[in-house]
């Protein structure tokens, strides 16, 4: 009785605990009583694709349109005006037959870097402190891992479409030595690009402000882009900040994209590369993961 | 025998003993761990028992321990100490099952500004796993509850604060909860504001909801709350249906007499026999007493002549304010 016009929205009596409302229990993951724990992971990220499906829809076309602009303008003046008065063989090329082949896989590599890094900051600080999204997911079945996932996917995808843009755009500077190398490379650079988007998605996590992003542009983003051998070889910085430039993730990501594009692989460097890449992208995840739990649900 | 029947049933009335328990606590505690030192613990031993159908408050000034209390019952915040059931479930294990079951609606909004009304409903349906048909309709009826139809194609950023309101009711509410929770849900609406969504949560009771909610405001907790608690400093200090509380806690009437600057001290002395209890403030008396009129006509009598006089009933906030002190928290 009392049934007033919001009967229908509480529920029929639902309210009554077992009944009916279990009917709502059994959405939550089942033997809502006994057992419960965790909602599976596929379900979770499954959960959320209408919302980043929703932010997709009202932000692609930005995407897109940076991801055709930034690698001409890159190419235009990395490739070819300022490659046009590089002079060098293709020993020192690393096997590139001319600086725009050289700098074209390296600078995608190095883009990867960037839109991830972008991705990782100011948009999960937004979605933590600011605007609070994060706050109002976890309130529903959603778990930290469903939500780091979730955030992720989408950095992924931006990830592949710039990538894949990049490369399609440069496909009539002849800058490919083969048909497959390019979809490879393109791989490698998407792994590139997601290690260092859980890498920095954890490092987000556990700081308290946006503060911490400067010094990271600075002191981490900026460097690596100009020295991890997007722009030159790095045995032109001797011993010793080659084998520094080496140990750096982003070295592996150009080095791996390069090989590819170039068909210049050595097979146990593109291992090495892979593994470095994979190990630190598993590590971020879980880094990300604890950081976010240990940042919302205290 | 008539007689124990109808007995019973008055018991049942006020009791609700046979209502199953959603929200059971057993000396429930919450440390915060600090860098530096020990720590710091918001809530320090409480229990609760919050049947179905009730709207249970939590009363207490700032930091008291309300919104970390709210946070482990939302199942999103670890429990440090004692037992929590939500549900019949414990939050450590059963966290996603028992959020599944429950509506929050935070202190304040975190609406997604980036989408429209009706995309808020509905994007936040589906991170309950319901089927999109299912959202879909549901959406409607909410946009229709919460008196935003109209804006449905509107971007949050358009709406005004009473608005921004209702629609947090409205997703809290996409899920059809067992236990809607609400942390100080007409802070800084305006009166009218106020009085819809008090409107709405009375439908929301009435319907059978049981809500749980934290309040400044002791007309709110008047209003909504069955039986509410006191908290200060993590533990509680009064429990009881709001009339009980006063009943309890303080007298029937108060009479509240300003005399002139500096007179209070002096003449807080001289009426003291008058009423249960006498509190003197800077700017005036108050005598807590059965019969308010009588302690101003006994005034009169002493040869005092206050400037001015009130004589009213005992609220709420009397007894929060004898409770928790008039000491401001920070």
């Amino acid at each position: 009785m009392a049934e007033i016009s919001t009967g229908s929205i509480t529920g029929e009596g639902s309210i009554t605990g077992e009944g009916s409302s279990t009917g709502e229990g059994s959405i939550t993951g089942e033997g809502s009583t006994s057992g419960g724990g965790d909602l599976p992971f596929v379900d979770g990220l499954l959960r959320q694709v209408d919302y980043w499906a929703t932010l997709w829809a009202r932000t692609w076309r930005g995407v897109v349109a940076s991801s055709f602009l930034s690698p001409f303008l890159y190419v235009i003046a990395m490739g070819v005006l300022l490659g046009g008065f590089v002079e060098a063989d293709s020993e020192t090329l690393e096997g590139a037959s001319s600086y725009l082949a050289f700098v074209v896989p390296g600078l995608i590599a190095a883009h990867a870097m960037q839109t991830a890094v972008s991705e990782t900051t100011y948009p999960v600080m937004g979605m933590i402190k600011w605007q609070r999204i994060y706050e109002s997911m976890l309130a529903t079945p959603l778990q930290p891992q469903h939500v780091v996932g979730a955030h992720l996917g989408s950095v992924a995808l931006h990830l592949v479409a710039t990538c894949g843009l990049y490369a399609l755009v440069l496909a009539p500077f002849g800058v490919y030595e083969s048909w497959w190398g390019p979809f490879v490379a393109f791989l490698a650079q998407v792994l590139c690009g997601m290690t260092f988007a859980t890498l920095v998605y954890a490092f987000t996590t556990r700081n308290r402000s946006e503060e911490g992003f400067g010094v990271l542009f600075r002191l981490g983003v900026f460097p690596l882009f100009l020295f991890s051998g997007a722009f030159f070889p790095v045995s032109n910085l001797g011993d010793v900040g080659g084998t520094i430039a080496r140990l750096t993730p982003l070295w592996h990501g150009v080095n791996l994209s390069r090989m590819f594009a170039l068909d210049n692989v050595v097979w146990w460097q593109a291992g090495v590369n892979v593994a470095v890449l994979v190990v630190l992208m598993v590590l971020g995840w879980f880094w990300s993961v604890s950081g976010l739990t240990k940042r919302m649900l205290s | 025998m008539s007689d124990t029947l109808s007995e019973g049933t008055a018991d049942d009335a006020v009791e609700t003993p046979d209502q199953p328990a959603m929200i059971t606590a057993r000396g429930l505690r919450k440390r915060f761990r600090q860098t530096s030192g020990d720590g710091f613990e918001a809530v320090r031993g409480i229990d609760i028992d919050v049947r179905k159908g009730e709207a249970f408050g939590f009363l207490g000034p700032n930091g008291a321990g309300k919104s970390s209390t709210m946070r482990m019952i939302a199942s999103v915040s670890p429990v440090t100490g004692g037992e929590l059931r939500i549900l019949g479930m414990d939050p450590a294990v059963d966290g996603p099952a028992i959020r599944g079951r429950i509506g929050v609606c935070p202190q304040e909004d975190n609406l997604d500004q980036e989408l429209n009304v009706f995309d808020n409903l509905y994007v936040y349906g589906r991170y309950f796993g319901l089927p999109k048909q299912v959202v879909r309709e549901r959406v409607g009826e909410l946009l229709e509850f919460a008196k935003l139809t109209e804006k449905a194609k509107a971007k949050v950023d358009e709406l005004s604060g009473g608005m921004k309101r209702r629609l947090t009711i409205a997703r809290s509410l996409i899920n059809r909860p067992d236990l809607l929770l609400l942390d100080e849900p007409t802070t800084g609406l305006d009166p009218q504001a106020r009085h819809l969504l008090w409107d709405q949560l009375f439908r929301l009771k009435q319907a059978g909801v049981t809500l749980v909610l934290t309040t400044h405001y002791m007309d709110e907790a008047e209003q909504l709350c069955d039986r509410l608690v006191i908290m200060d400093k993590g533990v509680i200090v009064a429990e009881g249906a709001p009339r009980d509380l006063i009943r309890e806690h303080s007298t029937r009437e108060v009479a509240e007499l300003r005399f002139g600057v500096g007179e209070h001290a002096a003449h807080a002395e001289l009426l003291a026999d008058l009423g249960d209890r006498i509190e003197e403030l800077p700017d005036r008396l108050l005598v807590y007493a059965e019969d308010g009129e009588e302690v101003v006509a006994r005034t009169h009598e002493r040869g005092l002549q206050p400037i001015a006089t009130l004589v009213r009933r005992s609220t709420l906030e009397d007894v929060f304010l004898r409770l928790t002190g008039r000491t401001l928290v920070d």
